[in-house]
């Protein structure tokens, strides 16, 4: 095996030491803790408020778009931190690169915006 | 970690001019949404101007974008041109000509639009292939990214023409379907653009994004007929299947990187040329993931089980698009990589190859005569032709190379050019797309049947065609690499599949049409596209010369930067 190899070696141990020690802690857990249970201790917990219809409901198509749109400006923000910290390095021209690429996501926004799907009624 | 890096960041070194082909289409792009959305009703006034006017505007734009790519000193050039009375006269005569041409088209502002860009780019191409790249030779765009061979540029070239031709073939099925709009024109553009990318990448990385570029504008477009439920299954099992085909890509770029330590296309050639590596084993799986990935992408069997069912569901001049500038790009990425990376380990992916050309020679044509659908079986016969396709990859030599590229180019408007006619005559809702639909369509349209017959004839590979000089090509750049078996199988299964084609002939020219069948009206924009489908592969048929210089001037390389 070559070297290359090998250092998977640690990945792997690492992972099993982590399977290992979630498995441990369970059990234990398992062992030392009473069992009792009653009604409302198997009701699901949903922030002290009485739960209510079952758990396939659906939700709104409209929230799709929204949720569309959400993870475009998320990327942004994956895209912009790193940028951020090393803008001294890149100048001007990182200054454009970026001023392109949040026009060209911005278009998207309006794109939507002109398609009417940010109306909710 | 960051106090180890340099304190500025080297930038890229750009070439504008060689970059405007791409930029073209992908400013184009974005330019067109920008458009539609802060305008999207017309002025009334305007309305009945603006069509002429972007048939102007083209030709003056493919003027000016063509010489600044070609020439160091643009402005020079233009001002000359500007300069001289008969050019001068010339050029306004051609801006009349376009403009009447585009109202005499009827086409819609987005299609017009569209079109202008599609043959912007293609003068851009035009211009960087006759006065850089044929003097200089090929050049890098960005850096060691990016660059400018006559392989990428003939890609790019095909790439371009390919969204003209569709866009004239959308232009009146968006009208027909009640889908009219910016949005499908766009996408296709984007996804040129991606295609185009693709085809210069000299980076792994590059070459992903480029691909997903590509891929996901064609995933929503393959599911724009919101009324069609076929086209929402298209939609979502090419998606599905098509990220499931990204990731055995990028996992194969993560071996490769893991086993040679680069991801950029030089390094790795000079890296593979200068070293053998002892244990070769993550070399092999990553050169078997990437050949599985881009498998997918251009429907080799046995990664083909997608193309049917896309190919019948989406709309037909998306269908149109999908095999020819999704495929050519595809392949592109599949020659640069394979024949001109990993040309030191020909001898490890030569057999992959081969078996995959023979596997998808033999279910592409076999399963193609079993289908009733002429949508499917002409699925089927794109599969074939991928088939084709990697028997001229497989010789890895350079007449495999330019093999490759002559038939990528005639496919393409051959394919253009069947699919035009099958969303002519499928009608409303693309209903009509079984065989018994064709029955009689030499007698209700004599001239489409025509065209129809002569595009599955030089899909068939019958002499006086492109078809039969690009397959010869193939075959014999297969003879040269001494594959004689893989030879024999293409020419065997040529064979069948000749047998399909002229099933859909007879249809037409013996059989029957219904009473009650609708009359077929074919829109002017669309019968254009189909005319010079007709023409280019009638043409490179005849006299194949120009394209064959062509294709053994563009032999893939990659360029390091500086």
């Amino acid at each position: 095996m070559s070297d290359f190899l090998r250092s998977y070696l640690t990945v792997g141990i690492f992972g099993l030491i982590g399977v290992a020690l979630v498995g441990v802690f369970l059990g234990l857990g398992k062992i030392l803790r009473p069992n009792k249970p009653t009604l409302a201790k198997t009701e699901a917990y949903e922030s002290g408020v009485e739960p209510t219809g079952d758990m396939w409901s659906q939700a709104n198509i409209r929230y799709y778009v929204f949720a569309l749109l959400f993870v475009m400006f998320d990327v942004e923000a994956v895209f912009i931190f790193p940028w951020a910290t090393r803008l001294e390095a890149y100048g001007t021209f990182g200054l454009i690169e970026m001023a392109i690429f949040i026009f060209i996501l911005l278009l998207g926004l309006l794109y939507a915006w002109r398609k009417g799907v940010l109306k909710w009624a | 970690m960051i106090a180890q890096l340099d304190s500025t960041v080297a930038r890229p070194e750009i070439t504008w001019d060689g970059l405007l082909p791409i930029l073209t289409l992908g400013v184009g792009a974005l330019l067109l949404v920008l458009f539609r959305s802060l305008m999207k009703q017309l002025p009334k006034a305007a309305a009945d101007q603006a069509v002429p006017v972007i048939g102007g505007v083209t030709v003056i734009a493919m003027w000016v974008v063509g010489g600044f790519a070609g020439t160091d000193v643009p402005l020079a050039g233009l001002r000359d041109g500007l300069g001289d009375p008969v050019f001068f006269l010339g050029l306004l005569i051609m801006v009349g000509l376009g403009g009447w041409f585009a109202q005499y088209l009827r086409l819609s502002v987005d299609a017009a639009l569209t079109v202008m860009i599609g043959l912007t780019s293609l003068a851009a191409t035009w211009g960087v292939w006759t006065d850089r790249y044929e003097i200089d030779g090929a050049f890098g765009l960005v850096g060691d990214q990016l660059g400018a061979d006559g392989f990428s540029l003939v890609i790019t070239g095909v790439i371009a023409s390919a969204i003209v031709l569709v866009a004239l073939l959308l232009d009146d099925y968006l009208e027909r379907e009640g889908m009219a709009g910016a949005d499908m024109y766009v996408l296709m553009l984007f996804s040129g653009a991606g295609g185009a990318v693709m085809a210069s990448a000299n980076d792994l990385i590059v070459l992903f994004l480029a691909l997903e570029t590509l891929s996901i504008a064609v995933y929503v477009m393959a599911a724009m007929h919101m009324r069609r439920s076929e086209s929402q299954e298209a939609g979502l099992k090419y998606f599905v299947l098509g990220a499931f085909s990204s990731a055995f890509l990028l996992y194969g770029i993560a071996l490769t990187y893991g086993a040679v330590g680069s991801t950029n296309l030089i390094v790795i050639a000079d890296f593979l040329e200068q070293n053998r590596l002892v244990e070769d084993g993550l070399l092999m799986a990553g050169m078997a993931m990437l050949l599985v990935g881009l498998g997918f992408k251009v429907a080799a069997a046995p990664f083909h089980a997608w193309t049917p069912d896309v190919y019948q569901g989406a709309p037909t001049p998306v269908v149109a698009f999908m095999a020819s500038a999704v495929k050519a790009a595809g392949f592109a990425a599949l020659v640069r990589v394979f024949v001109t990376t990993f040309a030191d380990h020909a001898d490890d992916w030569q057999p992959a190859v081969y078996a995959l050309a023979i596997l998808t020679l033999v279910v592409g044509s076999f399963m193609a005569i079993v289908q009733r659908d002429a949508k499917r079986m002409l699925a089927y016969s794109s599969i074939s032709h991928a088939g084709f396709i990697l028997v001229g990859v497989q010789a890895a030599s350079n007449e495999g190379v330019s093999s490759v590229l002559f038939y990528a180019v005639a496919y393409t408007f051959l394919v253009i050019g069947s699919f035009g006619v099958l969303s002519i005559v499928s009608g409303e809702g693309d209903r009509g797309t079984s065989l018994d639909h064709l029955d009689g369509l030499s007698t209700r349209r004599p001239a489409l049947a025509l065209a129809l017959t002569v595009f599955l004839l030089a899909q068939a590979g019958v002499p006086l065609t492109s078809g039969f000089v690009a397959k010869f090509a193939v075959i014999g750049a297969a003879v040269e690499a001494r594959s004689y078996w893989l030879a024999i199988a293409a020419m065997v299964t040529a064979v069948v599949s000749a047998f399909l084609y002229l099933r859909i002939i007879l249809s037409m020219y013996l059989g029957q049409a219904e009473d009650d069948a609708p009359t077929i009206r074919v829109p002017r924009a669309a019968g254009l596209a189909i005319i010079v489908a007709l023409v280019i592969t009638v043409g490179f048929g005849l006299v194949p010369g120009e394209l064959d210089d062509i294709t053994r001037d563009a032999i893939p390389v990659l360029i390091a930067a500086g």
